[in-house]
C-alpha cells in the first residue's frame, strides 16, 4: 500500500483524502495542529482544526478565513480516511492529528509535550503504524524539571526584585508561554501586566472560558512609579528594545528551554534564565514514541538527523525529513524567537 | 561547596560589572577559609589547576553512565559548546548529598594524577552520582579545567580592592606572575609591605587603544613622541639580584625559549624592560613565522638561534635598581631607559626608535613606510604620561595600518562554543584556483550576533555533508576578510599563510564568481 502520508514541496499531504497538515503553501483543505505561525498560515481555502484553536486562528489569521472545528477525539471521514484531533499538551488548541485508512493509522504530531500545564490539556498517547515527531529538543542534555519548581523559582524571583522596588520584565511567546506563565504567577506577590500583543490574545482565549487572570496592557505614556515591583510579561522582541526602558529600574528574564544552555542563556544578555518548554524533552520525546507503539517514525524539525539517527539505533525504522516548520518560540535561530 | 555555589549562580545571574564586582567582594570577606579564597581568584584569572583525568575518559563515562552511544555524546557537546556543562546536562539527575570545601574538591582531583583508571573512574563516578546538577557542573569545570563564567581580571582585581581596601593598580601587580594557591599563602600574595614581593614578579602590562580620527586631531604634537607598533612577543624581561626572568604578556615565563636572554648583562643593574621579542636578522625584523618556529619548539638548538635570531625591542623601564620608576614621566623613564642600554655591551636589547615629526604629515609618511619596516603601524606616547596599569587611553595609542583584505567563499562551518554555542560561527574560507575553491584562512570573529544567527539559518539549509561538527555548504556566500599579512606556507595546502584574518563585512552584493583568486593573495607576498 502507498504512504498514508507524503512529504511535498507544500508539505505534509494525504493523497487519498486530499487534505494537506500544517502546509507551508497556499492548499485547497489544511488541517491544522496548533495556531503558531509556522503551522497555521495564511492563504488555504479550508482549515480544519480543534475548536479550542478556531478563535485564535481567526485572531491571528483574520475572522474572513473559512474554518471548522471538531472536538477532541471526534471524528470526520474524507474519502474512506478517517481524520481526528488528540491533545498534543502544546498550547491552547494544539493537537495531534490521526488518520486512518483502511486499517493503516499515521498520526502528525506537531508539536507537543508530556507534562500538563493545567491549559492545553494532557497529552494523549495515540497507537499508530507510523508517527510524525518533532525533535526541537531532541538530544540527552535537555532534561525538564518539574513545572512547579520552575514556577516557584519565577515568583521568588518576582517577589525578590519587588522588594527592592524593581520590575520584572519575563519574555515569553504570546502565544502559549505568556498565558501559562500568567496563569501561574501568584498575584499575592503584586501587580500583572502585559504587553498588548500578549494581553489581546488573552483576551480572545478568556473568551473561550480560559482561566487566565486579567493582566492590563501597558499604556502609552505611564508614569515609571507604576510598575514599580510590578511583574510584565512582554513578548521576546520587545526585550532589550526601547519599549522596556520606561520601566526604570528593572530586570530582565527569558523563559525557555534553550535557557537549559548557558552559552545561549548568555548570549541572549539574559539576566536570568527560566528552564521552562512547551516541548517535549528528551525523556518526553521517547516516552511518547515508544507509547505510539510506532515502527515507523518521521522526525520533522529540530535535530532531526541526531535524533533519527537515535531511534534507528533503537530499532525504529526512522527517517529525518525536510519541513519549514522551525518550532516557533523555540527555535534559537528564529528571528521572533527568544 | 555552599559558599562558592551560590556565588558562582550569583555572578551568572547578572550582567552588571557592578554587581559582580560587590558579590565577589562580598565574598573574599565572607569566606573565611584562604585556601578557598585563593583558589577562588585563581580559577577565575584563567590559572587552571593541571588535568589529572583525560577528558576521552570522562566522556566516555558519562556515555556510559546516560546509556547513550559515544557519537550522541559529542553530537550533544558540539550544540552545548561546554564539555563540563554537557556532562552536568546528560547524567542522570541527583541530589546532592556531598559538601566538600573547593580546595577539599581541588586537592581530590589532583590527587587524582597518579591512580589507576579504574580509580579515577571510581572517584568521578562518585561524585556524579551525589551532586546535583549545580554542584556537577562546578566539578566538572574543575576537572576539565577552565572557568570562564564572564568574569574578568579586571573584576576580581576591583573585588580584592574593595575587600582588602587597597589600591586596585596595587592588587593588579600583585595578581601577576606565576603563583598557584599551592606554593602561596594569602598574607605573601596580599603582603604589601617594601621588599616582601617575589622576585620574579612581573609589572601589569600598560596597553594602547586604536586612535581615532578625532583623538589623532586633537593631539597636541610637541608633547608627543612615535615608536613603530613592532609585530613580535611582547615581553617584560626582569633582572633582580642578578636573576633573569622573561614574561610574556599572558603571563608565562618564557626564558627558556629564549636562552639568549638568560645571561643578560647590563652594566651590572638590575632592571625591569617592557619590550618586544621579536626575529631579527641583518638588521631587520624577519616575518612573524620565524619567531613560531620559536615557540613552537620544546627544545631551542643551536642551529635554531642561528637561523631565527631574536632581539628584544625595547619600549620603556618600569624598574631601575629595584626602584618602581612607572610613576615618572614617559620622556625621563626614556632618558634612563638610553643610558642604560647605550652604556652596556650587549647586543641582545636594542632600543625602540624614536622618530621625528614636525606635523601629522609626517606622522603619516612614518605610518604609511610600516610594512616596508616591517612594522604594524605607529605607538604614539605623550611624553610626560606614566607606566598606567592595563588598557588605557590618554597617554598613548596605537595607530595601526589599515590591514589586507581580499573577498572569500564561505565553504565550511562549525558550531562554536560558549555564547556561541549552538550557532555556526567558526567559518572557513576558500579562494578560486582556477574553477576550483582553494580554502585558505578560518575566521572566528568579526560578525554580529544577528549575522552569525542569519548564517546558522543558512547553514542548516544548505548543509551539504557534514564531517562530525564540521558542515559543508553550498557555495553562495562571500566575505570581505581583513588580514594583517601574508606569508608562504608548507603547512598550508593553499601555499600560503594569512596573518589574524577575520572577518570584515558580510557581502551580500556580491556573488560567488566576484571573489578573489587564490593568485590575488600570492600577489601580496611579492
Amino acid at each position: 500500500m502507498a504512504d498514508l502520508l507524503v512529504f511535498t514541496e507544500k508539505g505534509i499531504y494525504c493523497p487519498q483524502a486530499d487534505v494537506y497538515i500544517d502546509p507551508w503553501k497556499p492548499v485547497n483543505r489544511a488541517l491544522i495542529t496548533h495556531a503558531h505561525s509556522d503551522h497555521a498560515r495564511t492563504g488555504h481555502k479550508q482549515y480544519l482544526a480543534t475548536i479550542d484553536s478556531v478563535p485564535i486562528l481567526k485572531h491571528r489569521l483574520g475572522s474572513f478565513i473559512k474554518v471548522q472545528g471538531l472536538r477532541y477525539g471526534e471524528s470526520i471521514t474524507i474519502n474512506q480516511v478517517e481524520i481526528s484531533f488528540h491533545r498534543a499538551g502544546h498550547i491552547i488548541g494544539s493537537a495531534q492529528i490521526r488518520l486512518a485508512y483502511k486499517g493503516e493509522i499515521w498520526v502528525a504530531s506537531g508539536d507537543y509535550k508530556i507534562e500538563n500545564d493545567g491549559l492545553s490539556g494532557q497529552f494523549e498517547p495515540v497507537k499508530c503504524h507510523t508517527f510524525i515527531t518533532e525533535s526541537t529538543f531532541g538530544l540527552p542534555s535537555f532534561k525538564w524539571k518539574p513545572q512547579a519548581q520552575v514556577y516557584q523559582e519565577i515568583n521568588d524571583w518576582w517577589q525578590s526584585n519587588r522588594e527592592i522596588g524593581r520590575t520584572s520584565i519575563i519574555s515569553a511567546y504570546s502565544l502559549g508561554k505568556a498565558q501559562r506563565i500568567i496563569h501561574n504567577l501568584n498575584s499575592d506577590i503584586g501587580p500583572i501586566y502585559a504587553h498588548g500583543a500578549i494581553e489581546n490574545t488573552n483576551e480572545v482565549l478568556r473568551g473561550q472560558g480560559f482561566n487566565i487572570p486579567l493582566s492590563p496592557k501597558i499604556e502609552n505614556g505611564a508614569k515609571t512609579d507604576q510598575y514599580k515591583g510590578a511583574i510584565i510579561i512582554a513578548p521576546p522582541s520587545a526585550i532589550g528594545s526601547a519599549w522596556t526602558k520606561k520601566f526604570g529600574d528593572y530586570e530582565e528574564a527569558f523563559v525557555s528551554g534553550w535557557m537549559n544552555v548557558r552559552g545561549i542563556k548568555r548570549r541572549r544578555n539574559a539576566e536570568r534564565g527560566f528552564v521552562l518548554s512547551d516541548h517535549a524533552d528528551w525523556t518526553g520525546l521517547n516516552e511518547a514514541i515508544k507509547n505510539t507503539g510506532a515502527h515507523r517514525v518521521f522526525v520533522t524539525h529540530g535535530y532531526t538527523e541526531i535524533f533519527a539517527q537515535w531511534l534507528s539505533e533503537q530499532g525504529y525504522d526512522a527517517k529525518a525529513v525536510k519541513t519549514a516548520f522551525t518550532g516557533d518560540e523555540e527555535v534559537d535561530t528564529n528571528a521572533e524567537n527568544i | 561547596m555552599k559558599l562558592f555555589t551560590t556565588l558562582i549562580n550569583g555572578l551568572s545571574q547578572t550582567n552588571s560589572s557592578l554587581k559582580k564586582t560587590s558579590l565577589l567582594s562580598a565574598y573574599f570577606i565572607q569566606e573565611t577559609n584562604e585556601l578557598n579564597k585563593l583558589w577562588v581568584i585563581a580559577l577565575l584569572i584563567g590559572k587552571k589547576p593541571p588535568r589529572t583525568v583525560n577528558t576521552t575518559l570522562l566522556r566516555e563515562w558519562c556515555a556510559e553512565e546516560a546509556g547513550i552511544p559515544l557519537w550522541l555524546f559529542e553530537q550533544n557537546y558540539h550544540i552545548v559548546g561546554d564539555l563540563a556543562e554537557t556532562i552536568a546536562l546528560i547524567l542522570p539527575i541527583s541530589d546532592s548529598k556531598f559538601d566538600l570545601s573547593l580546595h577539599e574538591c581541588i586537592t581530590q582531583i589532583q590527587g587524582l594524577k597518579n591512580k589507576t583508571e579504574t580509580e579515577k573512574k571510581d572517584f568521578v563516578l562518585l561524585m556524579w552520582r551525589n551532586l546535583d546538577e549545580a554542584a556537577k557542573w562546578i566539578f566538572n569545570k574543575l576537572i576539565t579545567g577552565g572557568f570562564r563564567i564572564g568574569v574578568s581580571k579586571n573584576i576580581v582585581i576591583l573585588a580584592l580592592a574593595q575587600a582588602l581596601n587597597v589600591d586596585k593598580n596595587t592588587i593588579a601587580h600583585h595578581l601577576m606572575g606565576d603563583w598557584s594557591p599551592e606554593k602561596v599563602s594569602w598574607s605573601s600574595l596580599f603582603s604589601f609591605e617594601e621588599g616582601s614581593a617575589d622576585v620574579s614578579r612581573p609589572y601589569p602590562f600598560y596597553l594602547a587603544h586604536a586612535i581615532s580620527e578625532t583623538d589623532l586631531s586633537a593631539l597636541v604634537l610637541e608633547e608627543w613622541t612615535a615608536e613603530w607598533k613592532w609585530d613580535g612577543i611582547r615581553g617584560q624581561l626582569i633582572k633582580r639580584n642578578g636573576e633573569v626572568f622573561l614574561w610574556s604578556r599572558g603571563e608565562e615565563l618564557i626564558i627558556d625559549k629564549f636562552p639568549e636572554f638568560e645571561k643578560i648583562e647590563m652594566a651590572g643593574h638590575d632592571f625591569v624592560i617592557d619590550g618586544e621579542i621579536i626575529a631579527w636578522k641583518d638588521d631587520k625584523p624577519m616575518d612573524f613565522q620565524s619567531l613560531q618556529t620559536r615557540i613552537g619548539r620544546k627544545n631551542v638548538s643551536k642551529k635554531l638561534q642561528y637561523d631565527t635570531p631574536v632581539k628584544i625591542i625595547a619600549y620603556d623601564i618600569l624598574e631601575i635598581g629595584l626602584k618602581d620608576i612607572r610613576q615618572i614621566p614617559f620622556d625621563k623613564r626614556r632618558k634612563i631607559l638610553e643610558n642604560l642600554v647605550n652604556d652596556s655591551d650587549q647586543k641582545q636589547i636594542i632600543l625602540s626608535p624614536q622618530l621625528d615629526f614636525v606635523d601629522l604629515d609626517t606622522l603619516h609618511e612614518w605610518r604609511n613606510r610600516s610594512r616596508e619596516i616591517g612594522a604594524e603601524g605607529l605607538m604614539l606616547k605623550k611624553k610626560d604620561g606614566i607606566y598606567h596599569t592595563g588598557r588605557r587611553t590618554g597617554e598613548m595609542w596605537k595607530w595601526k595600518v589599515n590591514p589586507f583584505t581580499i573577498d572569500a567563499v564561505l565553504i565550511y562551518a562549525q558550531r562554536g562554543h560558549g555564547r556561541r554555542a549552538n550557532l555556526f560561527s567558526d567559518f572557513t574560507f576558500a579562494l578560486w584556483e582556477g574553477e576550483k575553491l582553494m580554502p585558505f584562512a578560518k575566521a572566528y570573529s568579526g560578525l554580529t550576533d544577528d549575522e552569525m544567527k542569519e548564517i546558522t539559518t543558512f547553514v542548516k539549509n544548505n548543509t551539504l555533508q557534514t564531517f562530525g561538527p564540521v558542515s559543508s555548504v553550498k557555495i553562495e556566500l562571500v566575505f570581505e576578510l581583513a588580514f594583517e599579512g601574508v606569508a608562504l606556507s608548507s603547512r598550508h595546502k593553499a601555499g600560503v599563510a594569512v596573518r589574524f584574518p577575520r572577518i570584515l563585512r558580510w557581502r551580500k552584493d556580491k556573488n560567488v564568481s566576484e571573489a578573489n583568486k587564490l593568485d590575488d593573495l600570492k600577489e601580496l607576498l611579492k
